[in-house]
C-alpha cells in the first residue's frame, strides 16, 4: 500500500496563532454584521450557543481525558499497528466501532484524530471513523420509534458499508490527486 | 539508550499534560466557533418550512434533501423529527433519506475547522464522497425497502 506523505504532520507543526482563530474571528465578525441588523435574534442565537457550549463542556471534559492519556500512553508503533497503514481489516474495523461509539459532535474529535495521524493513523482509517459517526446506537429507538425498524436496519447496514467506502476512496483519491 | 530517554522525557506526565493544553487550546476556538455559527443558523434557518423546497421529483428532491442536510447543525434527533413530519407531509422517502445522511455525514458548518486539521484536500474529498454517498445510500435504501416490503 503506498503511503502518502505526511504533510498533515509538518502543516499541524506549523499552524500559525492566526491560522487557528481565523474561524473564530470570521464567525465574530459575522455576529457582529447580524446584530446590526437583527439585535434580538442575535441575542438568542448567542444565548442558544451558550447552552448548546454548556452540554458540550462534559463531553469536551471526556475528550480531553483521551487526549491526555493518548499522548502518555499511546506510542507511535502502537497506532502503526491498530490503524496504520497495514493494520488491515482490523484497523477498519477498529476505526468503525470506534467512530460508532463515539460520543458528541465530530469536531470534537478533530484534535485527538489528528495527534493519531501523526503518529501514523491511516487516512482511511480517519475518514471511515467520522463517517460512522452517523450511526448512533444511543438513538437507534428513536429511528425506529419514526420510520420503523425495518428501515432503521437497512439503513444501519448500508452506513456501515459506506463507512468503509468512504475511508478507502478518500485515502485513494487522496494520494492520486 | 538515548532514544529511549528522549521518548520518556515527551510522553512523561508533565509533558503529556503540557501537549493536551496546548492542544485543547488549539482546538478550542475552532469549538467555539462551530458552535456560534450554529447558534446563528438555529436562529436564522426556519426548519419548519424546509417541506416547501421539496416535491420537485425523485432526483431533484433527493438532491435538495442531501443539500439541506449538509448544511444543517444540531442533533440528528432533529433530523429524525422533521425527517418524520416530511414523510407525514408526503415527501418522498428517497429525500428524506438524503436529508438524514447527509445530516450526520457532511459537515458544511465545520468545514474550515476540519480543513485547518486535516488539510483542504481531504476535508473536501471526504465531504464531497459523503454527499455522494447520502444520494446512492438514499436510492439503495429506497430499493431495498420496496423489495423488502413488496
Amino acid at each position: 500500500m503506498k503511503k502518502p506523505a505526511s504533510n498533515q504532520q509538518s502543516k499541524g507543526k506549523n499552524e500559525s496563532v492566526s491560522g487557528v482563530y481565523l474561524f473564530l474571528l470570521i464567525v465574530l465578525l459575522v455576529y457582529l454584521g447580524v446584530f446590526l441588523i437583527d439585535s434580538s435574534r442575535t441575542l438568542a442565537a448567542v444565548q442558544f450557543s451558550f447552552e448548546m457550549l454548556k452540554k458540550l463542556l462534559p463531553i469536551l471534559g471526556l475528550v480531553s481525558v483521551f487526549m491526555f492519556l493518548n499522548n502518555l500512553l499511546v506510542k507511535p508503533s502502537w497506532v502503526k499497528n491498530r490503524v496504520g497503514y497495514d493494520s488491515g481489516w482490523k484497523g477498519m474495523l477498529i476505526a468503525v466501532v470506534g467512530g460508532t461509539l463515539s460520543m458528541g459532535p465530530i469536531y470534537i474529535w478533530y484534535g485527538i484524530l489528528q495527534e493519531l495521524q501523526q503518529k501514523g493513523m491511516r487516512t482511511s482509517l480517519i475518514a471511515s471513523f467520522l463517517y460512522a459517526r452517523s450511526i448512533k446506537p444511543q438513538l437507534l429507538p428513536l429511528l425506529i420509534y419514526y420510520f420503523g425498524w425495518l428501515y432503521a436496519l437497512v439503513l444501519v447496514v448500508y452506513l456501515v458499508i459506506f463507512a468503509v467506502f468512504n475511508g478507502l476512496l478518500t485515502e485513494r483519491l487522496s494520494i492520486k490527486s | 539508550m538515548d532514544s529511549k530517554k528522549e521518548l520518556r522525557k515527551s510522553t512523561g506526565l508533565s509533558p503529556s499534560l503540557r501537549k493536551t493544553g496546548k492542544m485543547l487550546l488549539r482546538i478550542f476556538p475552532n469549538i467555539l466557533a462551530i458552535v456560534l455559527l450554529s447558534g446563528l443558523i438555529m436562529e436564522f434557518v426556519p426548519m419548519s418550512r424546509l417541506s416547501e423546497f421539496l416535491g420537485g421529483g425523485f432526483f431533484t428532491d433527493g438532491l435538495i434533501g442531501a443539500g439541506i442536510g449538509s448544511i444543517s447543525i444540531g442533533n440528528p434527533v432533529v433530523s429524525y423529527v422533521l425527517g418524520g413530519e416530511l414523510l407525514d407531509q408526503g415527501v418522498s422517502l428517497m429525500a428524506v433519506t438524503a436529508l438524514l445522511v447527509s445530516w450526520v455525514t457532511v459537515g458544511s458548518i465545520q468545514l474550515p475547522a476540519e480543513i485547518q486539521t486535516f488539510g483542504t484536500r481531504f476535508a473536501f474529498l471526504r465531504n464531497g464522497i459523503s454527499f455522494l454517498f447520502a444520494l446512492i445510500i438514499a436510492f439503495l435504501v429506497l430499493i431495498t425497502m420496496q423489495i423488502l416490503t413488496a
